[in-house]
């Protein structure tokens, strides 16, 4: 008796190991996918960028790279990049926040039943459909209505951005507000303040953290995101002079120029994937302060 | 004994309350006197919690609550039509746990007045400082008010909640527990400060404490089952209660 209970544990053990490593292994896999590609993507993209020199690869203005006298300037689709985002951040983050209050503190339960799925389709919804439904939709409505001889360019890219960040933006919202203590809504409302004066003054601060996280989290998909704008952007990478500008911002550039580009115009994408991938990064380090920040 | 003559502030009047189907206050019929401590004792679920909660209408916050009767306060009927938020300032509440918000010491008490109107710095300070004495906080913070009110300790914290209650001016202050989640000695300041309190508020607590129920309260209403049992001077409940049931709880021989 006594034997096989020792054996039966040594069993118990040994499968505990062997589940631990799975586990390692898997975390492991991930940790080595973004060493890799940080390194693949530097060791592709940087020496470009140094032999085009650092100040006429990201403040030139020219994108002329199948030229006989090419030119990498990619100032124009940082621009574009950067203003698509601040637009989709402008108009996504008030209707995304007011949409988390509504579902969060509003909206009586059978409301709230609907929506809420609602919005979580959006979020997964693939980005090529948002692209045609921009397509479809947005861009001719913009020529018709602006009066723009195509109706591509910045402003459908961000209503589309807008769009896409909004789920985003909803759901971690809505978590935060419903994590604020309802002990902190009480006390407003036993103060003679009304749900409203509640909900900004009480709820919305001790919920900041974790929507300032939403905000920048939607940034990182809005800089990212690629399908969608390649299909509203124009694709002309020119300096944007006004909203209805058709534009090409970083991502959109790499994936359409990648099909046909020769070598070094190819290594200059990568020039292109390095400046992206230092926005993201810069991104996740304002996202993992915030985190922290909310965890304290 | 004179206290029996008191101006009666808030008269109750067959009141019944149903959470669903849940029948939790059963025609309840009771007068809380101005200027008094009236305490509410019972055994957990007993509804003197929900009581309290009518009286400043927060049981509105929960769902499927229905309530029938009256409750007068100063003679104007609180239960049907009324402004709410204007119930709420005059009828002010101190949680069981410490709930000051995650701001400074200083908004937390600036935030009633705030939100009814007052703008003036001058003017918010000498509120800020009078509430905070009141209270007998100021000594312990005059030095700290733009720190973070989750810094100082939980009996500090519910002094800075009692103190935020007096900064909208209230007529009726209610206590649901304020004390079950402190120290003894903090749990002694906390009474302290109800008998300076009454001179200027009606104090309506609910106590697990019969001791507490005993030291700081004039009157004190036993309530069971939903029922109210018996009430009537503290004095008498707990030395001559008439009811038998009052009388095992109070003893302790109630389950």
């Amino acid at each position: 008796m006594k034997d096989v209970s020792v054996i039966s544990q040594r069993k118990g053990l040994s499968y505990e190991k062997a589940i631990e490593s799975v586990f390692f292994i898997s975390a492991l896999l991930m940790v080595l996918s973004v060493v890799l590609i940080f390194i693949y993507i530097f060791m592709e993209g940087v020496p470009p960028i140094l032999k085009i020199g650092l100040g006429p690869f990201i403040l030139g203005t020219q994108w002329t790279p199948t030229y006989t006298t090419p030119q990498y300037g990619i100032l124009p689709m940082i621009m574009a990049s950067l203003i698509g985002m601040m637009g989709a951040i402008l108009v996504g983050v008030p209707i995304g926040i007011f949409t988390a209050i509504m579902l969060a503190e509003i909206a009586p339960r059978p409301v709230t039943r609907i929506l809420k799925p609602a919005i979580e389709l959006l979020a997964g919804i693939p980005s090529v459909v948002y692209g045609f439904f921009g397509l479809t939709v947005i861009v001719p409505f913009i020529r018709v209505q602006l009066k723009s001889p195509t109706g591509t360019g910045l402003l459908a890219m961000i209503i589309i951005l807008a769009i896409m960040v909004i789920p985003t933006i909803v759901n971690i919202t809505e978590n935060s507000l419903r994590a604020v203590p309802k002990e902190y809504k009480e006390g407003s409302l036993a103060l003679g303040a009304s749900q409203i004066e509640t909900i900004f003054k009480v709820t919305l601060p001790a919920a900041k953290s974790g929507i300032l996280a939403s905000v920048v989290l939607g940034m990182g998909r809005a800089i990212g995101e690629t399908m969608a704008v390649i299909m509203v952007c124009g694709n002309i990478p020119k300096m944007p002079q006004s909203l209805l500008s058709t534009v090409s911002p970083m991502t959109a550039t790499i994936a359409k120029d990648m099909s046909y580009a020769g070598p070094f115009h190819r290594s200059a994408l990568f020039g292109i994937g390095v400046v992206l991938f230092v926005f993201i990064i810069l991104l996740n380090l304002v996202l993992n302060l915030l985190v922290r920040k909310a965890s304290r | 004994m004179q206290k029996e003559i008191s101006k009666k502030k808030i008269v109750v009047k067959d009141l019944n309350l149903f959470y669903g189907e849940f029948h939790a206050l059963k025609a309840i019929n009771m007068d809380i006197y101005e200027g008094e401590v009236t305490a509410l004792i019972g055994p957990s679920g007993c509804g003197k919690s929900t009581f309290l909660k009518t009286l400043n209408r927060m049981n509105d916050l929960v769902e499927h609550v229905r309530v029938t009767g009256s409750i007068t306060l100063d003679g104007n009927e609180i239960l049907s039509d009324v402004d709410v938020v204007a119930l709420r300032k005059r009828v002010g509440m101190v949680f069981q746990k410490p709930n000051p918000f995650p701001m400074s010491i200083y908004d937390n008490v600036a935030y009633g007045p705030r939100i009814h109107g007052i703008k003036k710095k001058s003017q918010l300070d000498e509120i800020v400082e009078k509430s905070l004495r009141a209270a007998a906080l100021w000594d312990e913070v005059s030095d700290r008010l733009s720190k973070s009110a989750l810094g100082i300790s939980g009996g500090q914290q519910q002094r800075l909640c009692i103190a935020r209650t007096l900064a909208t001016e209230p007529e009726v202050l209610l206590m649901d527990e304020p004390t079950s989640a402190l120290d003894p000695i903090s749990t002694s300041k906390i009474e302290e400060l109800c008998e300076t309190l009454k001179k200027n508020y009606t104090i309506v607590i609910v106590t697990h404490n019969m001791q507490q129920a005993g030291r700081i309260s004039d009157r004190t209403a036993f309530f069971l089952l939903g029922e109210l049992v018996e009430y009537d001077l503290t004095e008498r409940i707990f030395h001559r209660p008439r009811n038998e049931k009052t009388e095992r709880y109070i003893t302790g021989r109630f389950g």
